[in-house]
């Protein structure tokens, strides 16, 4: 079986197409940004995009992907590594406790800002609703969405 | 020093029992300085936590180029390298400590690179997240550390121009001669003051705060960059070669032991390498009995563990029942219980007070749910033991661990990870016991992965709580009578459950004249532990409501009569708190919450202040109630006095962090019936989410006390500010936590 991750086709030799896509990351592709947190759709630190949308990689069978392209934290840097619009706006603002939840708060919000690149408090409220955050840092990962999104608008 | 709490951690405080293995440092004499940071966080990710960089010692500097005066810092002609000590757990230390060492060494924090330290006890004393302790137990050592390869770049710079040391100043990482306009970068003098003799602790001279340019500023994480990259920090994200997968089945009452298991069948299963049995050593705290599976990928090794079947002999197993402990408890509160602490004559002031209040107050366990589920990655080869764990407590986790697979702590070497929370969690190393037993048993370096299923089953639980609590106040509306008979928890069916004990007086006492705690433990075989803010985050509630109840029986505004309670300025104890601090922050969150002004039907405001872990905290929360008990927590105003600031930006995340977990923590409970925990995952578990966090406010006195530290003290004050608001909203007084079990819940 093979796997479209961020612009690369990537084989998996004969991986159980029932493994969820967060353990074909981080065990055989050694993509470890996804996160496990909960394994039953209810955390979102496992959170990764299938064409554009994000899914909960812990809940997602690895064969179900096909050929969308799946794209990780891993992938959201530019070619010689600099940092998105989102990613900057985390670090500036320091987002991060732990940091463990944090990749799948990214990209939910890559994903909202893909359909809706100024949205308002509501659309960031219904987006990030699924991603915990153990140390609370919510405040901030609304600023930082919001923060991203006029950047990028400015642009 | 100030006052610290040191009972705020109690039996936490670990000893250290490991030493580092000089062989396995050597191994990895990685010249970090000279690669770049992108780089850098590669290596560091690939071998593992970051960590394994050559602590050389003082041989290095000898032999010249190196300048590293002690385990803090390394400077050389490629840069300026400063090593953190303790485990970063989500409180932001792996920065904090680090800025107050470049604070004394003005090196520009641009100039700075920083990693995680070594575990090693000659070199950086005790190694630990708890308690809120890395700030004040560290802050002078490392000032002085700074200060010392300071003063060494500046001989080296003197005796370079041949001018006196007096007559340069250090600035962004330079050494400048004013008079002459010279100005050399560390990087350049670090060799020569290599050469230089260290100075004496006594003939330091650190700054003065006006002359900080560092403390007390916004500055980001140090591991952000890498954060948001998705690269391997975690215990988790760790991996070495020839790796396997394992996954551990307890009894699901804790105390069961395997009678057997269908380990054949379980070896049989695509992609299982092995499946045995563990016995347990015997101690909860380390190895409980159980069925270890080791597999070739994680899927495969839970897809086994799925199909396990164990027969457990729960013969010694837990039956401890919620519901029976609450029955006992009540009939408890009836009676009077073993006197704990006693001051005055409270029986007295009850019966002559104009005005008596009581009421039974109730908590239930909560889990810690740090979001990073255990692991630990574990290698044990020629009788050696290699760990990559994500503990607060390392020191211990190498002492446990040494001593479940039969060797010196010596042979123990233990890489620190950062770890996705701790809460208080990873102060216990059960999970990297079971790692070591699994590695020496398989005969393969494995990770083992709880799920969260296993965390939620097998934490050491915030123990819940009872409390009949009764109070008197004269006609004057003055506090005269303060009852407290604390229904609590042990393990041990004698001591208290660690932040289950009220012995040693919590506020109010040394305030109130006629005070009386009576204590209770009931026997519970379920593991509890310390919890964000241990004790202090229960008392805080039931106390700073009671307070409250008090003040509504006397017809006093709450704020007035917290400060009348305070009193005269002075320090209660050398770790007491100080009530001119209490009552400064108190008079802070009320003027910035904009305390006593008019608010619509539905909404009220509430106070609460709480001294822990050295810190003063008040806390001022604004709420809605409707008509269907939906509350909504609009914002909550804290205002802290922990001293000075070291990284305002991480100081104010832990604020907000505090105010969402003590809300969330507000609709949570674990329950138990026989024996078993009966909630499982985060569905069971629903803590707060992004459209229910309220606005946070944070204000910081910064006061010329010592600093202390933030992880903890703002929690507490919480759940009492936001009940207290339920109660000026609606009337109604919420005497149990969970909210829900009033009828109550968070929107
Ligand atoms: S791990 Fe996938 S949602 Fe929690
Ligand atoms: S930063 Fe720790 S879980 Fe979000």
């Amino acid at each position: 079986m093979d796997v479209n991750v961020n612009g690369q086709r990537r084989s998996l030799g004969d991986v159980d197409p029932q493994t969820p896509l967060l353990w074909v990351l981080r065990d055989e592709l050694g993509l470890v940004g996804a996160k496990f947190g909960c394994g039953i759709s209810q955390c979102g630190a496992c959170t990764v995009l299938v064409d554009g949308q994000a899914v909960k990689s812990c809940s997602y069978p690895v064969s179900a992907a096909g050929d969308a392209e799946v794209t990780t934290i891993e992938g959201l840097a530019g070619e010689n590594g600099e940092l998105s619009a989102l990613q900057q706006a985390w670090v500036d603002l320091d987002v991060a406790q732990c940091g463990y939840c944090q990749a799948g708060q990214i990209m939910a919000a890559e994903a909202l800002l893909r359909t809706n690149p100024s949205p308002g408090d509501d659309d960031i409220d219904q987006a990030m609703e699924s991603n915990l955050c153990r140390c609370g840092t919510y405040i901030r990962i609304r600023e930082a969405v919001k923060t991203a999104a006029a950047k990028t608008a400015a642009e | 020093m100030s006052a610290l709490n040191y009972d705020d951690i109690g039996d936490v405080v670990p000893t250290v029992t490991g030493e580092r293995t000089a062989a396995a440092d050597a191994s990895l004499d990685v010249r970090i300085a000279k690669i770049d940071r992108r780089q850098f966080l590669k290596l560091t990710g690939l071998v593992g936590g970051g960590l394994m960089l050559s602590f050389a010692g003082p041989k290095a500097m000898a032999n010249g180029g190196v300048l590293q005066p002690n385990g803090y810092i390394r400077i050389d002609a490629g840069g300026i390298l400063l090593y953190a000590k303790n485990p970063e757990i989500g409180q932001g230390v792996k920065t904090s400590l680090p800025m107050i060492v470049a604070e004394e060494l003005d090196a520009a924090w641009d100039d700075v690179q920083v990693v995680q330290s070594p575990i090693d006890q000659a070199a950086y004393g005790a190694q630990f997240a708890g308690g809120s302790m890395s700030i004040p137990m560290n802050w002078t050592t490392l000032r002085r550390a700074g200060a010392t390869a300071r003063a060494m770049l500046v001989s080296a710079a003197a005796k370079r121009w041949g001018v006196e040391p007096t007559t340069l100043t250090t600035r962004d990482s330079h050494v400048v001669h004013a008079p002459s306009g010279r100005k050399l970068a560390y990087t350049e003098l670090a060799s020569d003051a290599a050469a230089m003799p260290v100075p004496a602790a006594g003939a330091l001279k650190l700054k003065d705060r006006d002359q900080f340019r560092l403390l007390g500023e916004r500055i980001t994480g140090v591991d952000n960059d890498a954060l948001v990259r998705g690269e391997p920090l975690f215990g988790i994200d760790q991996s070495v070669p020839g790796m396997k997968y394992a996954v551990y089945q307890k009894c699901p009452a804790i105390g069961g032991k395997v009678k057997s298991a269908n380990v054949d069948e379980i070896k049989a299963m695509p992609g299982v390498t092995d499946a045995f049995v563990l016995e347990g050593n015997g101690n909860a705290m380390e190895l409980l009995p159980g069925v270890a599976i080791v597999a070739d990928s994680t899927w495969a090794a839970l897809q086994a563990k799925r199909a396990l079947v164990v027969d457990w002999d729960e013969t010694d197993a837990s039956k401890d029942s919620w519901t029976e402990a609450k029955a006992q408890a009540q009939k408890l509160a009836q009676q009077s219980g073993p006197v704990a602490a006693d001051q005055g004559d409270v029986d007295a002031a009850f019966e002559t007070a104009a005005n008596r209040v009581g009421g039974f107050y109730t908590y239930h366990f909560v889990s810690h749910a740090q979001l990073e589920p255990q692991n630990c990655t574990a290698s044990f080869k020629d009788g050696s033991l290699e760990l990559w764990a994500p503990t607060q407590t390392p020191g211990q986790g190498i002492g446990s661990a040494a001593k479940v697979v039969g060797i010196s702590p010596a042979k123990v070497t233990l890489h620190q990870a950062r770890c996705g929370g701790g809460f208080g969690r990873r102060l216990y190393n059960d999970f990297t016991c079971e790692a070591a037993a699994i590695a020496k048993r398989a005969g393969v370096p494995v990770k083992l992965q709880w799920t969260r299923e296993d965390d939620m089953a097998y934490d050491l639980y915030r123990a819940g709580g009872f409390h009949q609590m009764e109070g008197s106040v004269d006609d004057e509306g003055r506090i005269t009578g303060w009852r407290d008979h604390f229904i609590t928890f042990s393990n041990d069916g004698r001591r208290p459950v660690s932040g289950g004990n009220m012995a040693r007086g919590v506020f109010p006492a040394g305030l109130l004249e006629n005070l009386r705690i009576e204590q209770t433990p009931l026997s519970w075989k379920n593991r509890c532990a310390a919890w964000r803010a241990p004790g202090s985050n229960v008392f805080g509630f039931v106390v700073q409501s009671f307070l409250h109840e008090l003040a509504v029986a006397a017809g006093r505004d709450h704020l007035e009569m917290l400060l009348d309670v305070f009193g005269e300025p002075r320090q209660l104890g050398p770790r007491g708190m100080h009530t001119g601090r209490a009552a400064g922050v108190v008079r802070l969150a009320a003027e910035k919450a904009g305390w006593g002004r008019e608010l619509p039907d539905g909404r009220g405001m509430g106070l609460a202040f709480y001294f822990s872990h050295a810190g003063h905290i008040a806390e001022v929360a604004e709420v809605s109630v409707d008509a269907d008990k939906k509350v909504r927590v609009h914002n909550v105003t804290v205002a802290a006095d922990v001293g000075p600031i070291i990284n305002l930006s991480g100081a104010e995340n832990q604020m907000q962090g505090s105010v969402v977990d003590g809300l969330s923590t507000m609709g949570l409970s674990v329950t138990f019936e026989d024996g078993r925990v009966q909630q499982s995952n985060f569905d069971s578990y629903p803590m707060l989410r992004l459209p229910q966090t309220p606005g946070v406010d944070v204000h910081f006195v910064a006061s010329d006390y010592p600093p202390t530290g933030l992880g903890e003290p703002a929690l507490p004050p919480l759940a009492p500010a936001v009940c207290n608001a339920i109660f000026a909203a609606s009337g109604h007084r919420i005497r149990t936590l969970p909210i829900t079990e009033e009828g109550f819940s968070l929107s």
